[in-house]
């Protein structure tokens, strides 16, 4: 579990190693308190969408779910794309309604990125490895905390280079969009070195 | 003609939806190891995107505006479950090496970004040609990575062995660097620098200036 946990922090870091969020972790990294909005709600939504995902695929969607009906021979897993897309919008639906009626400060924070995190392919990759890996329900869930605090931890650090990248004096061709992609390559490159650390 | 022409030209390298506008960077960066899967998600994109495009804006009238990125999404999901189908049937081998990303087509921002900026407003042919060449614009950007991070990283393209590598008895000493995850950032930073070296009206413009640059400028 704790291998599991640290793997999908550092080494398969979703943003950094699998590519996932990363029109939203372009797009959303100009100054760090939106940066740290966005990844807190990454966390909370992550860690909730893969556990039940997981649920959802384990009790109605592979091979063999619906025995107990009688029905053996039904396998529904090509419904796992459409179920999790389904309960993903769902979540961050019921996720905006409860923040807005019990933390409302919170929701005046995180608001706005609420919305953008249903097509955010972070969240639907998350998933989609969990249905591939096959991991159990409490695996899901540290698998979905995990990644999530990794995507976030990505995007706070590259917020914060990019604020400091502003005053650089670059080549013109290189201002803005290529010099965010060379960034987070070199990013990219440390987290990578995790893979090799023994924790 | 010319406005198709221009539909179909102008998102190749002017409008490029990866370079210029940041739009399905994700999948473009994790499937361009080799050339082969970079080919095989050039096709299953444009497939979906296209008929997306046309399926919306067939019904675009009847889409209730309170609803519509569900409608669109279910449409994306649907087509991109029997692309995946498919691949499953006929390339089994290219469809395990592009692992999620084949499924992760349903929320590339490219895919959603057209149906909702042009195909939800525009008749369908209009759509069909925009949708092609916003699909071939990205394309493009993937067989331009795909190419050379395979060349580079394994001497070889499409798996025929171009530069032969030195444990072969050849003198070219293949870049494992370019098989990971940094290259593909490190290419397409690369490669947008070199477009806007290219077209001068696509750089940003300086957020600070610097004092130095004040006295020349």
């Amino acid at each position: 579990m704790t291998d599991l946990l640290i793997a999908s922090i550092f080494s398969e870091n979703l943003a950094l190693a699998y590519f996932l969020g990363i029109c939203t972790f372009l797009a959303v990294s100009e100054r760090v308190d939106t940066a740290v909005g966005l990844g807190l709600a990454i966390i909370a939504v992550q860690t909730i969408t893969v556990p039940v995902n997981a649920l959802i695929l384990n009790g109605a969607l592979v091979d063999g779910a619906w025995a107990w009906a009688g029905l053996p021979d039904v396998d529904l897993s090509f419904l796992r794309l459409v179920a999790f897309i389904g309960v993903i919008a769902a979540i961050v639906q019921v996720l905006e309604m409860t923040l807005d009626r019990y933390f409302p400060r919170l929701y005046i924070a995180l608001g706005s990125f609420l919305p953008l995190i249903t097509v955010n392919c972070a969240v639907l990759g998350g998933s989609l490895f969990m249905a591939e890996r096959q991991y159990t329900v409490p695996e899901s869930l540290v698998y979905g905390f995990g990644s999530g605090v990794g995507w976030a931890l990505a995007i706070i650090a590259f917020a914060a280079i990019r604020e400091r990248l502003r005053y650089s004096d670059m080549p013109a061709g290189v201002q803005g969009l290529a010099s965010a992609f060379l960034v987070t390559g070199l990013m990219s490159l440390g987290f990578a070195a995790f893979a090799r650390v023994p924790l | 003609m010319a406005n198709a022409l221009t539909r179909i030209v102008s998102p190749l390298i002017d409008q490029n939806p990866v370079t210029r506008q940041i739009l399905g960077v994700c999948s473009a960066l994790a499937v361009t190891t080799s050339l082969d899967t970079a080919l095989m998600m050039s096709l299953a994109l444009t497939t979906v995107i296209c008929l997306a495009s046309a399926i919306i804006s067939l019904i675009r009238h009847h889409i209730p505006h309170v609803i519509r990125l569900i409608v669109q999404i279910t449409i994306i999901a649907s087509l991109v479950i029997v692309i995946d189908e498919l691949m499953r049937a006929f390339a089994f081998e290219l469809s395990r090496a592009l692992s999620v990303f084949v499924g992760l087509i349903v929320t590339n921002c490219l895919v959603l970004g057209r149906a909702e900026a042009f195909a939800m407003r525009n008749p369908v042919r209009p759509s069909v040609l925009d949708a092609l060449g916003n699909g071939l614009g990205y394309s493009l950007i993937l067989i331009v990575v795909g190419s050379i991070r395979e060349l580079l990283g394994q001497g070889s393209l499409l798996g025929v062995t171009l530069l032969t590598p030195v444990e072969d008895g050849g003198w070219f000493q293949p870049l494992g660097l370019m098989q990971l995850a940094p290259a593909a950032f490190f290419i397409i930073g690369l490669l947008i620098w070199a477009i806007r070296s290219a077209r001068a009206d696509q750089v940003e413009p300086a957020q600070y200036q610097l004092a130095g640059d004040r006295g020349r400028g």
